[in-house]
């Protein structure tokens, strides 16, 4: 008995040791398994992670998930989804739980350095605003001194709020809630003047309010909100997988390529379109990707290409009507840049 | 025959297979216990570190020395999002006290009540007392926290109406909103002093007086007023002293600001939620404990005590309910520690109490491991020391047996 | 002689009682107005019955609504509906409405049959189980809770004997509440059977361990317990596992209720005579029979009103893994008062007045049944 426990112990120590010496290779692991965990936002935020009544998800969050799918898999279902809260979405990434985190979570050095993650792509450039009702009367954030203001806590959010009402010397008396449905419940029943969080979350959270013509989003924007995927650090080749996912929506934009004419462009003569497609004979982009040769097709058929994914999901084609703004092409005057694909 | 072969076989102590060898068996039970206790400890420690190790992160509790960057929206003591994650954690843990504290005074005094209420005589008073207690006690406390702060506290008039209301009177004082309770904060001035310390000297001139009039009943036979006298030195004294000094207090009336109310007290509708919720959800335990615990004190002891020729008062103060006690506080502990328990409850309603600060903390730094330590350290240790109070009270209560 | 009779022939009918007594009146006298306080309460009681009751049972029936299809049924005409200004009422057509999503969360609407038959099944096993007189309570209660798990767990997660797949973050309402309270039943009753042995022990190293573990447990809030379970769990356990989330709050749960099920158990230990431990080991019977035939029936028998107690409080409990944001009866109902379908001011108040209707019904059941058990068991042990 106690010989058997003796080897146990020790198998255990030396299992342990393999697997603390074995390189994290979370594109392996997915590969074996057969499907992306993907952590996405739990609290049906529309336009970014949400669930419809039959179970279905969308969103550009969940897109990012679905372009990773088909990049690795060629199929877009080969996702499984992970609803998060604010607070849980941080271990839920550092245990292995997940795959990726794909939860308009912010880019931030310390979440970059300290939590122990790696972003590099931003699939929506963000930042936190102000919402008010109508009848306040308030025309700026800087009117706001000594307001009640409604903020999920354990956000950047929450500190930005914090810092800025500090930078203008003005105070406030917050009024912390755990989930953005709390929040939303309270403010809409009149216990705080204004509510605070990233402005894209403001379109989405307005629409949910009774009369949405009676708030107003206020002009000043109080903080960068970088939104974008977040994977393990010291994992460079699912980084890689990751961002190129996002990326390659990007270019496909700015190529003009669509959910519809992706089979013709096929035969384009443009050789930058030829591989970025795949279609350049000796082509070794995918490969060295770790993914296919036709990954960057896979990924237009199933999402679209960024634009498309964009007004679908949060702009003109949804409810929340939220403009390019920084979101446009950089050759159109915003942030979005993918690197060459070459 | 059997007896007989029985017999030649006797002499040697029966031979026993070491299998079935009683301390044998405990020591190799309580080796299997370390050995498992022991494995699991490290396996979660083992994985813990590599998965620290892998996300690069660490350990410890220096995080709690950084600055903490956000506002807590209740806290008795200063605080600003300059302080530390560690002074946050202490505005929580302070909120946590105030919250329980006073939850418990009133779930006692509700409760005794209500509990009282049940063994009435009064049909009408019975029967609503009864309701009252099957009521709360079989809804979960995380629901009457919403149904005060959404259902009712949500539905009180908005601030706007308040500052209308104040614009055709003026003077009022006092004020119920869905942002709280407001009303004037007391400004002490100088020679308050002197008040304080004279309602410090009336308390333990009271309890000298008490011990005094104990003595002097054992001797005499006599029962000087207590009540009286101390009702005088406690209240009256002070309030000569106050009236002597000048009155050296004024009011802070709250005024309408710009969003808010602006000076005065206030008191916000999420430590009114829980407060409520908490107390009188612990009520209606408290009440079925109390009711227990005067219908186990025999009925022969109220009537020998009539017999002796004690009044009711008497009888209830210095017969039923010593003897009650009895029965009541050991499940009365355990409600007490229930309530501080359910005060965690506060994260629901954004009441920044410890679990509610530690949540954000656990967040904006990362450190699950640490916050989750402290806070069942801390619960621990409220635990304990309601406990070794309550075994105190208990024992001093304890009936002496000779 | 014989016509003086010294005994009487004929009854004399039984006078009424004095009408302070019998009637009415003297109900009313004895019960409510025996004495000047007693006088002053009932009137104070009577007048604040009919200052709160008419208007609530005007605002929960009379003025409430009871059909319509979105928020509009429920709006007054300044607040963009149809109904005059200064109404309140409830908004039954709300809970209506969502009454699907109340009972079953997200479940998929074509396989709601899977949900409704494991229900079924629950209530033809349970209600055999409760009746006293029914025989086969062994058979039964094998079935209860070794049989209805495992065919439950099957059915309503799918992916096996062609059942569709239906992940448990698409379950809730009241399936969830019912589940986790069930399990946490199941799981902790033997648990805490074990550790309430494992603390009488006479073995230190084990009686050491399971009183810290239960004293532990039992001294920090359901909630640290549930972010443990939620939180530090994938920590601990190998990199890349993924634990259900549900699973967890389960695994939480089921370790809060079993170290107070443990308490409870310990009390009937220590009540059991030390003369029937004797008795047992002078049979000659081993620690495991002594426990099995003699020990525990009669402990358990003792405290079946505080197992049924502790299974009252876990059901209130499973509520609070709403914080952990998964979707519990009452979870569903407060994340519907954020839709914007049914936004209105009476929303809330309906929706818990609703969701603390269904947690009372159970837990007032429940402790009936308990107090039902424990007049039948009652077999003038007690002292």
């Amino acid at each position: 008995m106690a010989k058997k426990i003796v080897a146990a112990v020790i198998g255990a120590a030396v299992m342990g040791i393999g697997a603390q010496a074995a390189q994290a290779d979370t594109l392996s692991d997915v590969k074996a398994k057969g499907f992306v965990q993907c952590g996405v936002n739990g609290s049906n935020l529309a336009g970014f992670g949400a669930q419809d009544s039959a179970g279905n998800w969308s969103g550009l969050d969940v897109d990012l998930c679905k372009a990773v799918a088909a990049a690795v898999f060629g199929d877009a279902t080969k996702v499984k989804y992970t609803p998060l809260s604010a607070k849980d979405r941080f271990p839920a990434l550092q245990s292995g739980e997940i795959d990726m985190l794909a939860r308009n979570t912010t880019w931030s050095t310390s979440r970059d350095s300290q939590l122990g993650f790696d972003f590099r792509a931003v699939n929506y450039y963000d930042g936190q605003g102000f919402m008010v009702k109508k009848e306040l009367g308030v025309k700026s954030a800087l009117e706001l001194s000594g307001a009640s203001i409604c903020v999920q806590s354990g956000t950047t959010t929450e500190l930005n709020l914090a810092d800025y009402f500090r930078a203008n010397n003005m105070d406030f008396k917050p009024v912390v809630f755990e989930a953005q449905d709390e929040a939303d419940a309270a403010y809409n029943a009149g216990r705080c003047d204004a509510y605070t969080t990233d402005a894209s979350g403001l379109y989405s959270i307005r629409l949910k309010m009774a009369n949405p013509d009676d708030h107003m989003v206020l002009p000043e924007i109080i903080s960068k909100e970088p939104l974008g995927p977040a994977v393990r650090q010291n994992d460079s080749k699912w980084l890689d997988v990751v961002s190129w996912s996002h990326y390659a929506m990007v270019a496909a934009e700015e190529f003009g390529i669509n959910q519809e004419n992706v089979e013709e462009m096929k035969k384009s003569a443009n050789p930058d379109i030829k591989r970025f497609l795949g279609e350049e004979a000796d082509s070794t982009l995918g490969a060295d990707l770790g993914l296919p040769k036709d990954w960057a097709v896979q990924i237009v058929k199933a999402v679209g290409n960024y634009g498309d994914s964009f007004e679908r999901n949060v702009g003109q084609g949804s409810p929340l009507k939220i403009d390019r703004g920084l979101n446009a092409l950089w050759t159109k005057g915003g942030l979005q840049y993918a690197p060459p694909i070459r | 025959m059997a007896i007989a072969d029985a017999r030649t076989g006797s002499g040697d102590p029966p031979k026993v297979s070491l299998l079935y060898n009683p301390a044998l068996r405990s020591y190799v039970y309580q080796i299997v216990t370390i050995v498992v206790i022991a494995w699991v400890i490290w396996y979660a420690w083992h994985n813990a570190s590599q998965n620290l190790a892998r996300a690069n992160m660490t350990a410890g509790f220096g995080f709690l020395n950084s600055r903490a960057g956000f506002d807590v929206a209740q806290s008795l003591i200063a605080y600003s999002s300059d302080s530390t994650y560690f002074r946050a954690l202490q505005v929580g843990l302070i909120n946590t006290l105030v919250v329980s504290a006073a939850g418990i005074v009133t779930a006692t005094i509700v409760g005794l009540l209500v509990g009282i209420g049940r063994l009435s005589q009064n049909w009408l008073i019975a029967r609503l007392c009864t309701v009252y207690v099957e009521i709360f006690r079989n809804i979960p406390p995380l629901l009457v926290i919403f149904f005060w702060y959404l259902g009712v506290l949500a539905l009180l008039p908005s601030i706007r109406t308040i500052f209308q209301h104040l614009e055709e009177n003026p003077d009022a004082v006092f004020f119920i909103s869905n942002r709280g309770i407001y009303m004037p904060a007391p400004v002490f001035g100088e020679g308050f002093g002197y008040v304080l310390t004279a309602f410090a000297i009336g308390i333990v001139a009271a309890i000298a007086f008490a011990i005094w009039a104990n003595a002097r009943q054992r001797a005499t036979g006599k029962r000087p007023p207590v009540l009286m006298v101390s009702l005088g030195l406690i209240v009256l004294m002070p309030v000569v002293v106050f009236l002597f000094a000048g009155m050296p207090l004024s009011l802070d009336y709250a005024i309408p600001g710009s969003f808010n109310m602006r000076g005065g007290m206030s008191i916000g509708p999420e430590f009114l939620a829980l407060f409520l919720a908490l107390s009188l959800y612990t009520a209606s335990f408290i009440a079925e404990i109390v009711r227990a615990g005067i219908r186990g004190v025999a009925k022969g002891q109220t009537e020998a005590s009539y017999a002796l020729g004690l009044r009711p008062g008497q009888t209830t103060r210095l017969v039923v309910l010593p003897q009650a006690l009895r029965i009541i506080i050991p499940p009365l502990t355990s409600q007490y520690l229930n309530l501080i328990k359910n005060s965690s409850l506060a994260v629901a309603v954004g009441y920044a109490d410890l679990v509610a600060v530690g949540g954000t903390i656990l967040n904006q730094a990362g450190k699950a491991i640490e916050i989750i330590a402290i806070w069942m350290l801390v619960y621990v240790s409220i635990s304990l020391v309601t406990s070794l109070f309550m075994n105190w009270f208990n024992a001093k209560m304890a009936l002496v047996e000779r | 002689m014989s016509d003086i009779s010294y005994v009487r022939e004929r009854f004399i009918p039984a006078e009424s009682p004095p009408i302070s007594d019998a009637s009415a009146y003297g109900w009313i006298r004895r019960n409510l107005f025996a004495s000047w306080s007693d006088s002053v309460l009932t009137i104070v009681a009577i007048l604040a019955i009919l200052y709160y009751l008419p208007p609530a049972i005007d605002w929960l029936f009379l003025s409430a609504v009871w059909t319509g299809t979105d928020r509009t049924a429920c709006l007054t005409v300044d607040q963009g509906g149809a109904l005059p200004t200064g109404w309140s009422g409830a908004c039954w057509a709300y809970v209506g409405d969502r009454f699907v999503q109340f009972m079953f969360g997200s479940y998929p609407r074509d396989q709601l049959w899977r949900p409704l038959l494991v229900a079924a099944v629950f209530v033809a096993l349970l209600v055999p189980f409760l009746i006293p007189r029914v025989p086969r309570k062994g058979l039964n209660a094998l079935l209860l809770l070794v049989g209805l798990p495992i065919f439950a767990y099957i059915l309503l997660l799918g992916g096996r004997f062609g059942l569709r797949h239906v992940e448990t973050s698409l379950w809730g309402g009241l399936m969830v509440t019912l589940i986790l309270s069930f399990v946490g039943i199941v799981i902790s009753l033997p648990a805490g059977i074990l550790l309430a042995l494992g603390r009488r022990s006479q073995m230190p190293i084990l009686k050491t361990a399971c009183i810290v573990f239960i004293e532990l447990i039992r001294g920090v809030p359901l909630i640290t317990v549930l972010f443990m379970a939620s939180v530090l769990l994938p920590l601990f356990l190998e990199p890349g596992n993924n634990i259900d989330k549900f699973l967890r709050a389960l695994i939480g749960v089921s370790i809060f209720a079993s170290a107070y099920m443990a308490e409870v158990i310990r009390g009937g230990l220590q009540a059991i005579p030390k003369g029937q431990y004797e008795a047992a080991d002078a049979l000659g019977l081993n620690y495991f029979h002594k426990m099995t035939f003699i020990v525990l029936p009669q402990a358990i028998k003792l405290v079946i009103p505080g197992i049924v107690n502790t299974f009252i409080g876990m059901f209130k409990d499973t509520s609070l893994v709403t914080i952990i944001s998964m979707y519990d009866l009452l979870g569903v109902v407060k994340a519907s008062f954020g839709d914007s379908g049914w936004i209105t001011p009476v929303t809330p108040l309906t929706g818990l007045i609703f969701a603390g209707f269904v947690f009372w019904l159970f837990c007032f059941g429940m402790s009936r049944y308990s107090a039902f058990v424990e007049r039948r068991l009652d077999t003038g042990h007690k002292r």
